[in-house]
């Protein structure tokens, strides 16, 4: 749905004092969709933020919108039942990786399976922030937190693999401080219709800092970072001299000019391609790390379905009100 | 088929009470259900109840697969499935053995004798043949070949013998339509919709049925047959209905009569699954009934779609109640609509899924953390539940506050017949939606007759806020953590709730409003306490008895302490190990409460109950 109403950023942002760390990766999220929403075509009334708890689950409270500050691990729950209710809406879920994959991941899992047409921005921060700092589902092995003082034993998600595994449809990466490409991707996440998961590499400034400045750094990042387009070869690198290829049914960067490469040569990156394997394969990358839309299928929605089945029910079913269900089947008369 | 020129004599009864038993896969509940309805739609006043085994298909023949549908069908008004058996129908020798207690000594058991083979004696755990041992001596045995006497009508059907053997059920049918003189015609009209593109199979059906009617008409061992006449009813069309079917039919009801659309939540459990499967059918009615994941999401899904303006539900028996306990405490804070179905069942833990109990009346009143008063209602029959799930909506609509319903396994898989309310009957239903923008909105500015907080839903303009399970200012519903404000904010959710107690109808008390032991009870158990003191009352007619049945729970409706006040004994009988009357000691401690407790997963009877009356009434 268009609107006539041309709003800024400003627009959608609330009265309530922000109270995220300093310095925390949070803030350029925050920004970043209040910059996304205007270039959406949906009314502010007609957007809701739903969260779970951790420190990303303040979220609502920032935004000059509907929204519900849940419980832990059931925001996508509670917006799926927001969008079953009303499907004009246009709703988002905040959470984080606690959140979405440890108490929440039942219900993280099953959203994505269900194609719901929902934005689901999935802070990564690696850690348990608001409990000040135990591991979570994405700490690294070996990683020293609170909770695990000589070391975590618990091997992390890859959120992207998990999500593909469970059937998701769109998959997007973007690093915390990039603040362009987010609010890029936030409108892409938004017109693509089916759960639209987005995961932020999110630096926690207090109990996980620095967990990304191998990635995120801006002296490294163009090095280090892959940001695929659709239809655009994945090249990346200062000099945009760096690609990859397929050798062995592995991916592998290939450096252009080089042993008689060309950027013909470079693979052209399909997110539309329902088949996930390199999408997969993508995710997975560990050099470079590849951000943006790296999966983004068309396929039916939740809704799409269930009107489907509603459309048959109207159809098909003999008893078309509730006065006829009142007194169909076997009802007899009492006499006085 | 001719019911007239008997030529055995017949005999009236008031009532009587006629179970059927066989293997799950004998058609027991099916057989049970037309026989009900036959009843029903002849006139008489009915209730059933299903009894089966938690597993699908138990191994044939063992005990613990016995299936079993008791009906109790009657000429005056019936309020139960009836206690002691006056017929006992037996399929196999291991639906003998686990029923032959309930039946009155000298009363008729009619059994198919071809079962009782070595092997399945052996699977029953009889060491000798009980029809020829002379250990049922005390029964009237009718021993019929109904397996051979089947097969032999439906030998020129071309029907595979599986398919002959399995239509014994409609030989049974048939021979208890002849024992009641109950016209067959129902159920061949049954039977021809039912299966009206299997010719064949309406054909089979309806000659065992025959088939048995007339094998009874001649046999010698039933030289009786019994008329038991139509119930005087109030005017009006009726049907049978179940349990939980009513509950689903008063949600939508209520959804239709606030002009709002029914969202269900759910994850199925047993015994509160059928709800569900109600729901899921009428998806072209404005219900959306929504499978979730788990019992969690089913709730959280109900609290999403209520925030968006849906009259929400969530429905679920005692572990789900409490997997959906967190969830329920942000109904609280969120102070939206929302009603929990808790089916109760035997407990603790998985406890008894296919088994009723009242236990779970604790859990629905403080099983959150923090203070987190909602409102409690319980149905009492399987028809009250339509008007009670109505009510839950409508308190729930017109108070902004979460509402548990409660029902049983008993009164949720039992039917009886009900006088259909259409919409125009039922009371009307207003709400705090507010879909339109408003100069002076603040989230949580309370209706100062209810203290309910207007329900702005996504899509008005203007009107964008958060909640949340933080703390919340008092007007603005902004985060608040200030120590006075939570302590307002706790007193006015429990004010809200208390404030509920104006808009329910009082106490009221049936049969003597005063006297000698007043009989209280709530939920489920009302059919067997007012069944109890009813016969206690006619042996008993120098005593002054009353039955004071509870609907509303939290609050307690007006009117308690002065009825109980007018009685000498208090009698608080339910299906479990006190919950309720500890609740009345809790909020009415002037009083003295004598219990009666029951936790067999199975209802109260009549003869306990009596035997606890004159414990009470004996001793003064």
């Amino acid at each position: 749905m268009t609107t006539e109403i041309k709003y800024t950023f400003k627009d959608f942002a609330s009265d309530q004092d922000v109270r995220w760390c300093p310095g925390c990766d949070d803030y350029v999220i925050l920004r970043s969709i209040q910059k996304a929403l205007p270039e959406i075509g949906k009314k502010k009334e007609d957007i809701v933020f739903i969260s779970g708890i951790g420190c990303s689950s303040r979220f609502p409270y920032y935004m000059d919108n509907y929204g519900i500050h849940g419980i832990h691990g059931r925001a996508a729950a509670i917006a799926t039942g927001t969008k079953l209710a009303n499907p004009h809406l246009s709703v988002w879920v905040a959470s984080g990786d606690g959140d979405s994959m440890a108490i929440g991941g039942n219900h993280f899992i099953h959203t994505l399976r269900r194609n719901i047409d929902m934005n689901y921005i999935l802070f990564n921060n690696e850690i348990y922030g608001l409990t000040k700092g135990q591991f979570s589902p994405t700490s690294l092995l070996g990683q020293k937190t609170k909770s695990s003082p000589y070391g975590n034993t618990q091997a992390p998600f890859n959120p992207g693999e998990l999500a593909i595994g469970a059937q998701a449809k769109f998959f997007a990466r973007v690093a915390g401080n990039d603040a362009k490409l987010q609010t890029k991707i936030y409108i892409e996440a938004e017109k693509h219709k089916g759960t639209s998961l987005v995961e932020v590499l999110q630096n926690c400034v207090i109990f996980n800092d620095g967990a990304y400045k191998d990635i995120t750094d801006k002296s490294v990042k163009d090095d280090v970072q892959l940001v695929v387009e659709h239809g655009k070869p994945m090249i990346f690198g200062k000099n945009k001299d760096k690609g990859l290829v397929l050798d062995e049914m592995k991916l592998k960067v290939v450096k252009i000019g080089e042993n008689g490469i060309t950027e013909d040569d470079i693979l052209v990156h399909d997110a539309k391609e329902p088949d996930a394997t390199l999408h997969l394969a993508l995710v997975n990358l560990k050099e470079p790390v590849v951000m943006g839309v790296i999966r983004a299928v068309e396929d039916e929605t939740l809704i799409e379905r269930e009107n489907k089945v509603t459309e048959l029910a109207k159809k098909t079913n003999p008893i078309q009100s509730f006065e006829e269900l009142l007194f169909s089947g076997q009802t007899y008369e009492v006499e006085e | 088929m001719s019911t007239e020129a008997f030529h055995k004599e017949t005999k009236n009864l008031d009532h009587a009470v006629i179970r059927f038993v066989g293997d799950s896969g004998d058609g027991m509940q099916l057989t049970g259900t037309q026989f009900s309805t036959s009843a029903a739609l002849l006139g008489n006043d009915v209730a059933t109840f299903p009894n089966y085994p938690s597993e699908i298909r138990a191994p044939q023949g063992s005990l613990y697969g016995v299936s079993g549908f008791q009906v109790n069908i009657g000429a005056t008004e019936i309020s139960t499935p009836g206690d002691d058996l006056d017929i006992l129908v037996a399929m196999n020798p291991a639906g003998l053995k686990t029923n032959i207690k309930d039946l009155k000594p000298g009363h008729m058991v009619i059994v198919d004798e071809d079962a009782f083979t070595r092997s399945n004696l052996q699977k029953a755990k009889y060491e000798s043949n009980p029809l020829t041992d002379g250990s049922l001596s005390e029964y009237n045995v009718i021993p019929v070949p109904m397996t051979s006497l089947t097969r032999e009508a439906l030998k020129d059907t071309g029907l595979d013998s599986k398919s002959i053997t399995r239509s014994k059920n409609m030989f049974a049918l048939g021979m208890l339509y002849w024992l009641f003189s109950k016209d067959p015609k129902h159920t061949i009209e049954f039977l021809q919709k039912k299966f009206k593109n299997k010719p064949q199979v309406v054909e089979a059906n309806i000659k065992a049925l025959k088939a048995g009617y007339h094998f009874a008409d001649t046999l010698e061992l039933m030289p009786t047959h019994y008329i038991v006449d139509p119930a005087k009813k109030e005017k009006g069309t009726y049907r049978i209905i179940m349990g939980n079917q009513a509950t689903a039919w008063g949600f939508m009801a209520a959804a239709k009569k606030a002009s709002l659309e029914l969202f269900l939540g759910s994850y199925p459990i047993t015994p509160a699954t059928d709800i569900l499967h109600e729901l899921s059918k009428w998806r072209h009615l404005d219900v959306t009934a929504f499978q979730a994941e788990d019992e969690i999401a089913g709730i959280s899904s109900a609290i999403g779609a209520s925030f968006a303006g849906k009259l929400a539900i969530t429905t679920t028996s005692g572990p789900g109640l409490a997997l959906k306990s967190e969830a329920l405490g942000l109904a609280v804070m969120l102070e939206i609509p929302l009603v929990v179905v808790d089916v109760q069942r035997g407990g603790p833990s998985t406890g008894m899924p296919t088994k009723t109990e009242q236990s779970d009346l604790m859990q629905a009143l403080y099983g959150r953390n923090g203070e987190s008063p909602l409102i409690v209602i319980a149905a009492k029959s399987p028809a009250d539940s339509y008007d009670k799930a109505f009510e839950a909506a409508k308190l729930t609509l017109e108070h902004m506050t979460p509402v548990v319903l409660l029902t049983d396994g008993y009164i949720g898989n039992g039917s009886e017949p009900w006088k259909i309310k259409t919409l125009d009957e039922m009371p009307e239903i207003s709400h705090y939606q507010v879909t339109e923008y408003q100069e002076d909105f603040h989230p949580y500015k309370r209706d100062p007759k209810t203290l309910a907080r207007p329900w702005a839903i996504p899509g008005t303009p203007g009107l964008e806020h958060v909640i949340g399970g933080l703390e919340k200012d008092k007007i603005e519903g902004t985060v608040s953590q200030d120590p006075l404000n939570h302590e307002e904010m706790v007193k006015l959710r429990a004010e809200k709730v208390r404030k509920v107690k104006d808009f329910i109808p009082p106490l009221e008390t049936e049969f003597d409003q005063e006297g000698d032991l007043l009989v209280v009870g709530w939920g489920g158990t009302y059919g067997s306490l007012k069944t109890a003191v009813k016969k206690y009352k006619e042996e008993n007619p120098d005593k002054k008895v009353g039955l004071a049945h509870f609907s509303y729970i939290n609050p307690l409706p007006h009117g308690v302490a002065d009825t109980f006040s007018k009685f000498k004994n208090i009698l608080v009988a339910e299906l479990n190990m006190g919950q309720f009357a500890d609740f009345l000691r809790m909020n009415y401690p002037q009083f003295q409460y004598t219990k009666y407790n029951k936790v067999q997963g199975l209802p109260l009877g009549s003869p306990e109950l009596i035997k606890k009356f004159n414990e009470i009434l004996k001793s003064e």
